[in-house]
């Protein structure tokens, strides 16, 4: 093949022009530069963000800005006390009562359910991840909040020897729906985490509790639940996150009331919330203070976010080191990666 | 012992305790409780979406824009037709930007990136803008493209919101789709001769490009939907306008808009775009699963 | 054992035996002219008979993963159209070795190789030479049949030449059929699969893909083919039409074949090396390492005491 080349020796076959090398080298650097870019980015992002939530922190330092129990617009006073507890307590009611029937929902996927079943099912608990924020809260206000509030004011009634439980009146938009809208919200990731950590479990782990003359409930919890339950703190965290920063649904469900509630049946704010409800109107050292509220979301968010990832990579690859978190992902984790953004 | 079964000779021996029994039961129970429980809001929402948003739907519905007159009867109150064009620009501009670049960015992260020190960086940084909430990239977007230009609202910049929340997606699912091609595969290109450009254009890409669509779509869905980051940036107009340079109205921002009226014809109109909202983005859910049952990557 | 015709020349250590293939055209690069195309296009596809290969010497070759030193200083010499051997207990360091020699090594992360490895008389590793070059000289097949999925019988065979020009084949539509049906061809294949050019390569059966990707590495006309275990993955029959192949194959290139099974090396091979924790223990004509070895180890690992 190569006889054109062989008597005159001036084609070294080891040889390539310059020319041809360009590509690669220009699509390498290309590369890398935007990938540089976007970190450059989210830098740029937050350095603004910080310059522009910087009047607000000054005007009340920013430890008084976050803890002050005052948040009233008219008279320039902006403590964000009221949102940071809104933002906790609804937060809190969804882990409090989303993480477990999401933990159930992924044990009975991964130990009980019938093969034929399980596929269905997964796709029906992603779906609830489908139904946009805003839909949620639609039907939260229309539907779900209406419904609830005669229990509600039961629970209220007897409870009311419980402090923040009861005794007032219940309104429709408070802060128990808006965990409650939360907690229908998160169960989709905390539910795909916890599903995902489960098929880890080594097959030979439940074998032998099996083998054991374990029943099935004291496999689950002998074998599976200590070994996964790293991982499943890990989505309950990511969870949070996501409930904490969940803006629209919370903000039509929870009132808008610029006060710290005074029971767990009653209006409030929320961080995210008081951005929707008022950012359009604001002006001046308003505007700054929202801006700040955007910014303690913000780094909440990430705090919560980060210890979240350690967790979960440290769950999902028990034998490997954590520089290393890419190596094991399975196709299942393209609908977790989605679900967890 | 004395189970409550009847058991066969030998093995009555080894039944299991009544009280270990019960609790077994007791537990499958729970848990398949709280599976229903799980399930029940997905049904009251579809129930709910169909039949308050069914009522609402006709063509007039979808092909009229929102008049803006709330206090006359629901005649005049006019249709999402605004909407509905404006959430498919807003979020098509958004694809275009962050569908490239996520997966550019993808690419380099498995291709060049690998496990090197930036690599780490930018998988962190990646991580970082998961977790960012909506709202806050609402607010980025504002402070660069309205306080920074000191111009006014516009649909691209709605769409820059958007991109920024559909990239860590975009870049997420498709770096976790080109891991699952062979190194083998890479290997034998190389082996050949060609060049990495070459190997990742002609054989990286089209082989992971299946797996890459589902992530993608996934992304635009989840794009679709979100209401926070267009407030401050799209903000909100009646009147249909396809020039992405002006405001622009949104499906949800419209529904958002609607749920706070007193009046019950706004309110079902605020139904009948959710019903249409979920629609279109479940439609492109089917799709993405469509695809990605079809291509398993061996 | 050692196939009629090619009479193993007396046991030789020394790399020296270049001689009577110097061609002068194998030089480092000397202002060469800005051409894509390195390897001059064949005037016509029959010609492939008349192609020799290139021997492939090595000098003082270490392979690293990080700081773990897998290969440790080895002096081989592969000599044209013949096939060597690499014989050894998994974890010796022969499949590293191998890909050493087209620099694939080097793909993995935090890999890297020393010393020199020439092929004829031009080091691979000379700053100045192109990797993508060197894998077009020294063609490779892999352990599991990997035919691109995505590509038809045709587009597999046809990649090479696509993939390392600017994107067509050669000079045309009907030079770039020629040289896949020579390739096909030459890897015994093409009377199987003339009808079958369009199906996806990823539908044969396991002996087909590997002779696929054999006709995949032809088409780009190496002067070497290394093949790391190729027959690992395929059944008997499969094995023993790649063996067949192989025999004829080194008319036109110089082979190196990884293998752990010792057989196949005294079937297809002209002379064998044995590698013992990346180091080479010994060197010498097929018939010879299996019959007489000069070192104990090998007589030890040829006679299935260990390995």
């Amino acid at each position: 093949m190569n006889t054109a080349a062989m008597p005159g020796g001036d084609r070294p076959i080891l040889a390539r022009s310059p020319l041809a090398r360009l590509p690669d080298r220009a699509l390498k650097y290309g590369l890398t530069i935007l990938a540089a870019l976007i970190l450059a980015l989210i830098v740029y992002f937050f350095v603004r963000l910080v310059g522009q939530a910087r009047p607000a922190f000054a005007h009340a330092g920013v430890f008084g800005f976050t803890f002050n129990n005052d948040w009233n617009v008219s008279g320039e006073k902006f403590g964000a006390l009221p949102l940071v507890v809104g933002t906790l307590i609804t937060s809190g009611l969804a882990l409090l009562i989303g993480v477990p029937i999401a933990v159930a929902t992924a044990l009975y996927a991964n130990e009980l359910c019938p093969l034929r079943l399980r596929a269905a099912l997964t796709v029906l608990v992603e779906l609830l991840a489908a139904v946009p924020s805003v839909v949620y809260g639609l039907w939260g206000i229309f539907f779900l909040a209406p419904k609830l509030q005669p229990v509600e004011q039961w629970f209220a009634n007897r409870l009311s020897f419980i402090p923040f439980i009861g005794g007032d009146s219940v309104t429709i938009p408070n802060y128990f729906v808006a965990g409650l809208i939360l907690a229908i919200m998160i169960l989709p990731i905390v539910s795909a985490i916890s599903r995902e950590v489960m098929a880890t479990v080594p097959a030979d782990h439940k074998e032998a509790a099996l083998g054991l003359g374990a029943t099935r409930w004291e496999m689950i919890r002998t074998a599976v639940l200590p070994y996964c339950r790293a991982g499943i703190v890990g989505g309950a965290m990511l969870g949070l996150g996501r409930a904490i920063g969940e803006t629209i649904a919370v903000t039509i469900v929870i009132g808008d009331a610029p006060g710290l509630g005074k029971h767990l049946f009653g209006q409030g704010y929320s961080l995210a919330a008081v951005i929707a409800n008022e950012f359009g109107e604001a002006q001046g050292l308003h505007r700054s203070a929202l801006f700040a509220a955007g910014l303690v979301l913000f780094v909440l968010t990430l705090l919560v976010n980060g210890v979240a990832r350690v967790l979960v990579s440290r769950a999902s690859h028990p034998s490997k080191t954590p520089s290393a978190p890419q190596a094991a992902v399975g196709p299942g984790q393209v609908a977790g990666a989605v679900a967890g953004a | 012992m004395s189970a409550p079964t009847p058991m066969s000779g030998q093995f009555a021996r080894f039944a299991v305790s009544p009280a270990r029994r019960r609790k077994d039961k007791l537990a499958r129970a729970a848990i398949t409780a709280c599976t229903v429980i799980a399930l029940i809001p997905l049904g009251l929402v579809v129930y709910y979406l169909l039949s308050k948003g069914l009522g609402s739907w006709s063509w007039s519905f979808l092909s009229t824009d929102p008049t803006g007159n709330t206090f006359f009867k629901a005649s005049s109150i006019g249709g999402i037709k605004s909407a509905i064009l404006g959430t498919v620009e807003i979020v098509a501009l958004a694809s275009a930007i962050a569908i490239p670049i996520g997966i550019g960015v993808a690419v380099w992260l498995v291709e060049y990136g690998r496990a090197s020190g930036f690599a780490k960086v930018v998988r962190f940084f990646v991580d970082v803008l998961t977790g960012v909430p909506s709202i806050v990239f609402g607010l980025f977007i504002y402070i660069v493209l309205i306080v920074g230009t000191g111009s006014s609202y516009a649909g691209y910049k709605g769409s820059f919101a958007l991109a920024l929340l559909m990239l860590p997606v975009v870049i997420r699912s498709a770096e976790v789709i080109l891991l699952l091609i062979p190194d083998a595969l890479r290997e034998s290109a190389l082996a050949l001769g060609a060049p990495r450009w070459r190997v990742i254009f002609s054989i990286v890409l089209p082989t992971a490009l299946p797996g890459m669509v589902t992530g993608v779509l996934l992304a635009i869905a989840r794009a679709a939907g979100e209401t926070a980051p267009l407030l401050f940036t799209a903000a909100a107009t009646d009147k249909t306008n396809l020039n992405l340079g002006q405001f622009m109205n949104s499906l949800p921002v419209q529904i958002y808009k609607d749920v706070t009226s007193p009046t019950t014809a706004v309110v079902n109109r605020a139904w009948g775009a959710a019903l249409t909202l979920v629609a279109m983005i479940l439609l492109l859910n089917l799709i993405a699963r469509l695809i990605s049952r079809r291509s398993r990557l061996a | 054992m050692t196939p009629d015709g090619t009479s193993p020349q007396v046991a030789d250590m020394e790399p020296e035996s270049r001689t009577g293939l110097g061609r002068e055209r194998i030089a480092p690069q000397t202002g060469a002219p800005a051409d894509a195309h390195p390897v001059a296009p064949a005037d016509a596809a029959g010609t492939v008979e008349t192609k020799q290969g290139l021997s492939v010497t090595l000098e003082q070759l270490k392979a690293f993963y990080g700081d773990a030193e897998q290969v440790k200083g080895i002096d081989l010499d592969f000599r044209a159209n013949e096939v060597t051997a690499i014989i050894g207990p998994s974890g010796c360091g022969k499949s590293t070795m191998v890909r050493c020699i087209n620099r694939m090594h080097e793909e993995i992360p935090g890999a890297h190789a020393e010393g020199r490895v020439l092929l004829d008389d031009a080091d691979v590793y000379d700053p100045s030479v192109d990797v993508v070059a060197v894998r077009r000289a020294i063609g490779m097949v892999f352990q599991k049949p990997n035919p691109f999925p995505t590509m038809s019988v045709f587009d597999n065979v046809a990649a090479g030449l696509r993939l390392g020009s600017g994107g067509r084949g050669g000079r045309g539509k009907a030079d770039l059929h020629a040289k896949v049906e020579g390739a096909l061809r030459a890897a015994g294949l093409w009377d199987e699969m003339s009808d079958r050019l369009s199906e996806p390569g990823a539908g044969l059966s396991g002996g087909q893909q590997q002779r696929l990707c054999i006709a995949r590495s032809l088409a780009v006309e190496p002067e070497v083919i290394l093949m790391d275990e190729p027959c690992s993955a395929l059944d008997p029959i499969a094995t023993l039409k790649i063996e067949e192949l192989i025999d004829e194959l080194k008319k036109r290139v110089t082979i190196v074949i990884v293998t752990h099974n010792m057989q196949q090396a005294a079937r297809v091979a002209d002379r064998t090396a044995f590698m013992l924790s990346g180091e080479l223990v010994e060197v010498g004509p097929t018939q010879e390492i299996f019959t007489k070895p000069n070192d104990s180890r090998t007589e030890e690992y040829v006679t299935g005491k260990f390995g």
